[in-house]
């Protein structure tokens, strides 16, 4: 377990669990991959061979739309075969355990997995239990890291600002509950991000939050001064209303980006956020509809970022 | 059967004795140290050379299973284990299925025990029926049945106004009352300590203030009522700490900590090793080190093995959806001797924690070896390191973060009332 369960022993990459970790080469590889993936997925003939004769199993443990359809567009574009389960629905409900399922599935010749599981560190389980030449991607492990959406944002940020190491960079809302904002600080810091800063009250700021590397801010208007980007995160219905929050009106009042806070940000800010958006809650339409925003992008960019993860797992020199 | 134990080292940490001396066993007791009594023949010779020999252990806390979850444990495969571990007297919880609220399932308990012929095994009796926190279980009828305390286990009191009379019930009787503090509703839906480490891996925490808020509480209510209290299972720096004033100003407690707790702490959880989820959670390595000089000072008065055996599926789940606990009963000399040298404690010193402590703790009379006491005897050699494998353990839970670790002290042989219940090598 002192090794990094991520990487093989010649250090590339065996799976891909969280970015907490993974060498910056790795990284940068990553987005360089992606880059000359953005050309395919602009061609006539959206594909390319790498991943031919291989078999991708998408393993949703729970429900996703946008990052499935992205994980399957992806693997298509590769040339693979893609299986999609929807577990929640299926053997699950039966009793099965989930490595009783990945056995399963691993017997029927599968060469990578694609999981989304409700609980924080599933996608270590899998790979910890899967013979050496099966592949995870984790796409959303619990609370705990979501590494193709952190990548996917960091794709993103250097396509419109080029250079790290000269960005601010706030993360928005609900950070206690979310893989998305653990997943983008790792990115951001190793890659040398100097300011990554965290807004949100205190009961959606995880315990000793300043650890991963951020600066706290209770006050929007303080913490996105002269930012370069702003990163928006969903806050799931039910946390609304109860004993984190008030109301979502409340929230949209002190934690909302709207026209007049995100003013004090720098004037080229981009404004992201990870989908799917609650219009009127963390994100004025103004504003999601505005010229800084590059939440569509974002989508687009994510399937050549996914292109890419799979491609350098899937052994195909990209 | 009489049995002479020749030229072992005797530590006996209650009468303060730690020196190369023969140990004399007549009719189940001890017969004497040193010199043998007039007219002593032995039956029986133990060349315990180069060995310690210390009293039997006396653990506060292991789960035997029985009855009711015997899958994933049995009374032979567990009180073997425990003598093979040295461990000859055993306090059990009461949350097994059913819980330990009814006289029938006390005798039972018992009487399955005594015929298994290991270790002394002393049930610990609900505090509330069925362990719900909401009635209170028939305690003097539990302590005929032969229950040495009473305890919810891991199960809460969500409502104070039952603990409040509870206490004041078992006080009555004269009992003493077992709590491992934590407010439930702070606990709740957390599976890690509440902080650096659980933030990174996406872990729900039970923040440290769980455990000192309901030592406060449970303080306040011994201060009110007199009842003789013993806290299990502390894992805070702050909890130790409250305990320490409350000691100085008198109130009639007593606390221990689990023998996992004073090694690891909330960086062992690495990449998420399930056999690392325990109740309490694994928290800061500032709170360990303040667990193990609590222990130091005494304190903190007993070290327990909380003994857990899981089932090896139960383990292979995402972290917070495995079942919490680890094997402990073969692990608790090897982990109390591993603190003593770490430490730089005299050996007496550390065993008095696992032997004539918990035994005061307990009410019986076992944890020492003098003259008439029971002969409930460890044999071990302490320059012996052993690694932890599942084929050495032999209790069915094969479930330790200690798996691979080398730790010293390997049992040679344990007396249970003064016959050989366990040889190594046998």
């Amino acid at each position: 377990m002192a090794r990094n369960l991520q990487l093989n022993e010649k250090g590339e990459l065996q799976h891909l669990l969280t970015i907490e970790g993974l060498p910056r080469e790795i990284i940068v590889r990553i987005l360089d991959t992606a880059a000359s993936f953005v050309g395919v997925t602009e061609r006539e003939v959206k594909k390319v061979p790498l991943l031919r004769g291989k078999s991708v199993f998408n393993l949703f443990f729970e429900a996703s739309t946008r990052t499935r359809t992205t994980f399957e567009i992806a693997a298509k574009r590769l040339s693979a075969d893609v299986i999609n389960l929807n577990i929640s629905t299926s053997s699950q409900s039966k009793g099965e355990t989930l490595l009783d399922t990945i056995d399963n599935l691993a017997a029927m010749h599968a060469d990578m997995f694609v999981v989304r599981h409700a609980a924080s560190g599933a996608a270590h389980l899998i790979a910890r239990h899967v013979a050496p030449h099966h592949h995870v991607i984790n796409a959303g492990d619990g609370r705990h890291a979501h590494p193709t959406q952190g990548l996917l944002d960091a794709y993103t940020i250097r396509h419109y600002k080029q250079d790290f190491t000269r960005l601010s960079v706030a993360v928005v809302g609900d950070i206690l509950h979310s893989r998305v904002a653990r997943s983008l600080i790792h990115a951001l810091t190793t890659l040398g991000t100097p300011d990554v800063r965290a807004i949100g009250p205190q009961t959606l700021l995880p315990t000793g939050v300043e650890s991963l590397g951020v600066r706290v801010f209770h006050d929007m208007r303080e913490g996105l001064r002269d930012v370069d980007v702003i990163v928006m995160l969903r806050l799931q219905n039910e946390r609304m209303k109860g004993p984190l929050l008030p109301s979502a009106q409340e929230f949209f009042k002190c934690y909302g980006l709207t026209a007049e806070k995100l003013a004090v940000a720098k004037p080229d800010a981009i404004v992201m956020h990870p989908g799917p958006m609650n219009r009127g809650v963390e994100i004025d339409s103004m504003v999601a509809d505005g010229r800084q925003a590059v939440i569509l992008p974002q989508v687009t960019f994510g399937i050549a970022v996914r292109m890419a993860v799979m491609s350098l797992l899937g052994g195909g020199a990209a | 059967m009489k049995i002479h134990v020749r030229g072992g080292r005797l530590v006996d940490p209650q009468h303060r004795i730690d020196g190369v001396r023969d140990l004399f066993v007549a009719e189940g007791r001890v017969a004497g140290a040193g010199v043998a009594p007039a007219g002593f023949r032995a039956d029986h010779v133990i060349d315990a050379t180069g060995l310690v020999v210390a009293p039997g252990l006396v653990d506060l806390a292991a789960r035997l299973r029985e009855p009711g979850l015997e899958y994933k444990a049995t009374l032979d495969s567990e009180l073997y284990a425990a003598v093979a571990g040295g461990v000859t007297s055993l306090a059990c919880p009461p949350d097994t299925d059913p819980p330990l609220d009814e006289p029938g399932l006390v005798e039972m308990l018992k009487r399955r025990a005594l015929s298994r012929n290991l270790a002394h095994v002393h049930p610990v009796g609900a505090l509330t029926a069925k362990l719900e926190g909401a009635r209170l279980a028939e305690m003097a009828t539990l302590r005929d049945a032969g229950c040495v305390a009473f305890s919810q286990a891991d199960a809460p009191i969500a409502d104070t106004a039952v603990l409040w009379r509870a206490l004041q019930y078992a006080a009555t009787l004269g009992l003493p009352v077992w709590l491992r503090p934590q407010d439930p509703m702070l606990a709740r839906d957390g599976v890690a300590h509440d902080g650096e480490v659980a933030t990174r891996l996406g872990l729900p925490g039970i923040p440290a203030f769980a455990e000192t808020i309901a030592v406060g509480t449970i303080l306040e209510l011994v201060r009110a009522t007199g009842t003789r209290v013993h806290l299990c299972r502390l894992s805070t720096a702050a909890a130790a700490a409250m305990v320490r004033a409350a000691k100085a100003d008198g109130l009639p407690v007593t606390c221990d900590v689990g023998a996992h707790h004073v090694h690891l702490s909330e960086v062992d959880l690495a990449a998420y090793d399930s056999h690392c989820n325990l109740v309490p959670p694994l928290r800061s390595l500032r709170d360990r080190d303040a667990l193990r000089a609590g222990l130091a000072d005494g304190t903190i008065d007993a070290i327990c093995s909380d003994h857990t055996p899981v089932d090896e599926d139960a383990k292979q789940m995402p972290f917070g959806e495995s079942a919490p606990g680890a094997t402990g009963l073969e692990l608790l000399l090897p982990l109390t001797l591993k603190w003593a040298a770490e430490h730089k404690l005299a050996l007496a010193d550390a065993l008095a924690r696992v032997t004539c402590e918990p035994a005061r703790i307990l009410g019986i009379e076992a944890g020492h070896l003098g003259a008439g006491a029971p002969a409930d005897v460890c044999i071990f050699d302490p320059g012996a390191y052993v690694k932890v494998t599942p084929a050495m353990l032999k209790s069915q839970g094969k479930n330790t973060p200690f798996l691979g670790y080398e730790l010293p002290g390997r049992v040679r042989c344990t007396l249970v009332a003064g016959t050989v219940r366990y040889e190594a090598g046998a």
